[in-house]
């Protein structure tokens, strides 16, 4: 073990929790200090478009760590303040309280922020993102039966956030930019049949790109699009993507490529680390750098940060080469999705059927399996994952 | 050392049954987890710490006995 005692944890998320966690767990005990945007201790994020804003969740279930196993960790919890430097030279963080942290490492975990259409850049009333407990329960108050909702973006956030607000009486519309939304990250099959389940529901899915927030008397008054129609709404969710929350790095000298550029290894330069959904690296698979926005991508990644951080001479670190996993719940219905099934261009059902909605299906390219993806076939699926994490060809056995 | 799990909070991502496939199972129509030993021999401790630290949804919580 390295003789290191001053590390910090910027971002105080799902990533930055589990690199504290995984560092306290390897054995370190210097001074560990974890620094939030947010008030709140480290939270979970997906069920803030489930349970929380459909209402069976209230915000104290989702705390990833009770107070105690918090205190456990012996942090220096700085939370509610904003890093806003890093003095790799000084090896210290600035943060907008004026308190500098010193560090002789740090792991970078400020993860994304949502995009904003224009005529909402700024706070507008009935104009909502969701990214943050304070996003979701404004967003939550809106939802009345009746109020017309405009979900702008085909991702699954939007989905998911649609599906919720159609269960709770809004009138939905979802307005997507590709003739099939969510195809890109579930493939074209699995995304068939979520536009049905919509559909079934109630939700009216309309194509069109979205230009700019109309507003009147300072509240949002629904979308204008390309084609220069209007879509009019009583509340619009800007579900439109993000942007990894990386400005505060701009002159520290720390690499930025799609977020922080680091190398296989989680490092982006001597003493600086990064995971979650701020963190690009090389993709070993594909050779080209690669972005995660997936829970438990944060979790994979800052414990992998973490153990590298700690294992002292390069010689000793491992490459991450993780098997993504992502899920979505939506009309009481889980779909689960190992690797990149939106990659490939054979779908392979190897149990259950599409008809059923109970299906796990492989998805592969040029000879090699890129994904899994399934409704309420987990064993089947987990026989895939490992065959994905074993870089296996398809049809298995093949060469 | 006494295994809670939360069902609710689950996310079927089975990286539990991964680490420690004694204690851990999932349900097939869902991929819910499933506490095959609530109570594991010290032997599989550690497989079993080291589910609780990866698992993306916090449902795993240990107690100690």
């Amino acid at each position: 073990m390295t003789a290191l005692r001053e590390v910090a944890v910027v971002g105080a998320g799902a990533a930055g929790l589990h690199a504290v966690e995984a560092l306290r767990r390897a054995g370190y005990d210097g001074r560990l200090t974890l620094i939030g945007a947010e008030t709140e201790p480290p939270y979970d994020r997906p069920p803030l478009s489930k349970h929380l804003l459909g209402g069976q969740w209230q915000p104290d279930r989702l705390a990833l760590r009770a107070p105690q196993a918090l205190r456990e960790l012996d942090l220096d919890l700085r939370l509610g303040v904003r890093a806003e430097r890093l003095d790799r030279q000084g090896r210290a963080v600035r943060l907008a309280d004026g308190h500098r942290v010193r560090c002789e490492a740090v792991i970078l975990a400020t993860g994304v922020r949502p995009r904003r259409l224009p005529g909402a850049e700024a706070p507008l009333a009935g104009a909502h993102v969701l990214r943050t407990l304070a996003d979701a329960l404004a967003l939550r108050d809106e939802l009345r039966p009746g109020v017309r909702l405009l979900v702008v973006g085909g991702g699954l956030l939007g989905a998911e956030a649609a599906a919720t607000a159609v269960g709770l009486g809004a009138e939905v519309t979802w307005l997507v930019s590709t003739a099939a939304p969510l195809a890109a990250v579930l493939g074209t099959e699995t995304a068939a049949l979520l536009a049905g389940l919509h559909r079934e529901h109630g939700v009216r899915i309309r194509q069109g790109v979205a230009r700019a927030v109309t507003e009147r008397h300072g509240r949002a008054t629904g979308v204008r699009l390309a084609d220069g129609s209007h879509v009019a709404a009583d509340a619009v969710l800007m579900a439109i993507g993000s942007e990894p929350a990386t400005e505060w790095l701009a002159d520290s000298g720390v690499p930025l490529d799609d977020g922080v550029a680091c190398d296989a290894y989680c490092a982006a330069g001597p003493g600086v680390w990064a995971a979650g959904d701020a963190a690009s690296w090389p993709d070993p698979r594909t050779g080209r750098r690669r972005r995660l926005e997936q829970r438990t991508n944060a979790t994979e990644q800052a414990l992998h940060a973490a153990r590298n951080l700690l294992a002292g001479p390069d010689s000793a670190r491992q490459p991450y080469d993780p098997v993504p996993y992502l899920w979505t719940d939506q009309y009481g219905l889980r779909v689960q999705a190992y690797g990149s099934p939106g990659d490939a261009d054979r779908f392979e059902v190897v149990d259950g059927s599409l008809t059923e909605r109970r299906f796990a299906a492989a998805c592969a390219r040029d000879g090699l399996l890129r994904g899994a993806v399934g409704i309420a076939c987990a064993r089947a699926l987990r026989d895939l994952r490992a065959q994905l994490a074993a870089h296996g060809p398809w049809p298995p056995g093949a060469q | 050392m006494l295994v809670h799990i939360d069902q609710e909070k689950c996310c079927g991502a089975g990286h539990c049954v991964l680490a420690a496939p004694e204690v851990f199972d999932q349900r097939d129509e869902d991929g819910i987890v499933v506490l095959l030993d609530a109570e594991p021999p010290a032997e599989l401790h550690q497989g079993v710490q080291d589910a609780a630290a990866v698992c993306p949804a916090a449902a795993i919580r240990l107690e100690r006995v």
